[in-house]
């Protein structure tokens, strides 16, 4: 249904091929949370994975002890801007999933502050999704969801969840935090899955 | 709240005002809107001639059910749309509107009524402004009004969105402070400056009238209340934020 508004030209002529549909691509990396950013040590952070068969969790070290990978990937933000060829440096999911059985076919994302994301578990996998603790060579800022955040660049990155906890894995796919509130429950954005 | 399915609609600006300097506050007929809660947000598409799109997201200063969505759009320098939309757009001109967006940033007289706190930095006041109106409407009818605070950080007089609404606000129960960064009216009494935890902690509801906080502003304005209310002692989950950045 689209239409022309009257005046428009626009500024951005050149499109990257790799920014999907409805995006403007941004330098800075704006910050969205939906409430206080909270405070969490290294020291006291812990990874928690639970299923049907039981809960495994890992300190700091344990859990880098995994194996840390670095990657590059873009992100998306619903907002409507993506970071292209952002450098991560973090645990994949395939690691923490070789170490831990389940028959369900989805996942919650739990974080500290009480923030929740779900996510197919196949999606995680495949080295489709990490833990991050480094973004552009630095260690994660607390805004930016340090000490550690999820990261599946190729959804939505609401779906990245900031300080991140834990995994809960579950039978249906259950709607987290932004999904109940307005959020597709899936999020890819080459199908521009934004909202409900 | 109610939920209403986000959806694209054609939208035709009927007023273009100067709000500020440096914004506008535009309001459109959108025939097919199915009304939005009073702190959501919309997202703004523009088409180019040769299919070129650019969309942002916007709150939106109004709610209601009622074909009438206001915005009031600051200009961010260097941007690709605001500047458009402050500068270039006319009342008859036609944008694509997709919402209304998000559930969680919003109040409504029909929760549990705990004294409300708004804090706003600049043109975060928007969808805060959406909020302070609905109370203003509803104290008209009903005697219990939520208790409202808006503690409002601006550079100077002239950038304040809604000035004439608030002091109508204002007089009808609604308790506003101003916190001037550039430069205040003549014979203010306060300091003049960046906004303090102390100017914060006299200025919101106590911790034990369990406020339901609302935080819309900068990133940087926002994490540092953000951060000061959690150590005020009021419960993280009870501020709800909302940022922006970015043109």
């Amino acid at each position: 249904m689209s239409f022309i508004t009257r005046g428009f030209s626009g500024r951005n002529r050149e499109r990257d091929p790799n920014l999907p549909p409805g995006q403007t691509l941004v330098e800075d990396w704006p910050v969205l949370s939906a409430g206080p950013t909270p405070d969490i040590d290294p020291a006291d952070w812990e990874f928690v994975v639970v299923t049907e068969n039981g809960r495994r969790s890992w300190n700091w070290d344990d859990f880098h002890a995994l194996g840390v990978e670095d990657v590059t990937v873009d992100i998306h933000c619903v907002t409507h801007w993506s970071k292209l060829g952002m450098a991560w440096r973090g645990v994949p999911l395939d690691k923490v999933f070789d170490e831990v059985e389940t028959g369900h076919d989805y996942v919650m994302a739990h974080s500290y502050g009480g923030y929740t994301t779900n996510v197919p578990l196949d999606e995680l996998l495949d080295g489709q999704a990490w833990i991050a603790f480094e973004a552009d060579g630095e260690p994660l800022s607390p805004e930016h969801g340090g000490p550690a955040r999820l990261l599946v660049p190729h959804l939505y990155f609401w779906k990245s969840a900031k300080w991140i906890h834990g995994l809960v894995t579950m039978p249906r796919d259950d709607p987290g935090f932004w999904e109940q509130n307005g959020y597709h429950l899936h999020g890819d954005p080459w199908q521009e899955e934004r909202y409900w | 709240m109610t939920r209403r399915p986000a959806g694209w609609h054609a939208a035709t600006v009927r007023a273009v005002t100067v709000e500020t300097p440096s914004a506008r506050r535009i309001e459109f007929e959108v025939p097919s809107w199915p009304g939005n809660d009073a702190g959501s947000h919309v997202d703004v598409r523009l088409t180019a001639p040769d299919g070129y799109q650019a969309t942002r997201s916007y709150s939106i200063a109004s709610s209601g059910e009622t074909p009438r969505v206001v915005l009031a759009v600051d200009e961010v320098p260097g941007g690709e749309v605001s500047p458009f939309l402050v500068h270039e757009l006319q009342p008859g001109d036609q944008v694509e509107l997709h919402g209304p967006l998000g559930s969680y940033f919003v109040w409504g007289p029909d929760g549990e009524q705990r004294p409300v706190q708004l804090i706003a930095g600049g043109s975060g006041v928007v969808p805060l402004y959406a909020m302070a109106e609905v109370r203003d409407a509803l104290q008209e009818v009903r005697r219990d009004a939520t208790p409202f605070r808006l503690l409002y950080s601006v550079r100077t007089p002239e950038d304040r969105f809604f000035a004439p609404e608030l002091s109508r606000f204002a007089g009808r129960g609604l308790d506003i402070r101003y916190v001037y960064t550039r430069q205040a009216p003549d014979g203010w009494a306060e300091p003049v400056g960046r906004i303090t935890r102390e100017t914060l902690a006299a200025a919101v509801w106590p911790v034990e009238q369990r406020p339901s906080v609302y935080v819309c502003g900068p990133t940087a304005f926002v994490e540092a209340v953000a951060d000061w209310l959690v150590a005020l002692g009021h419960e993280p989950r009870d501020i709800r934020t909302e940022r922006f950045g970015g043109g």
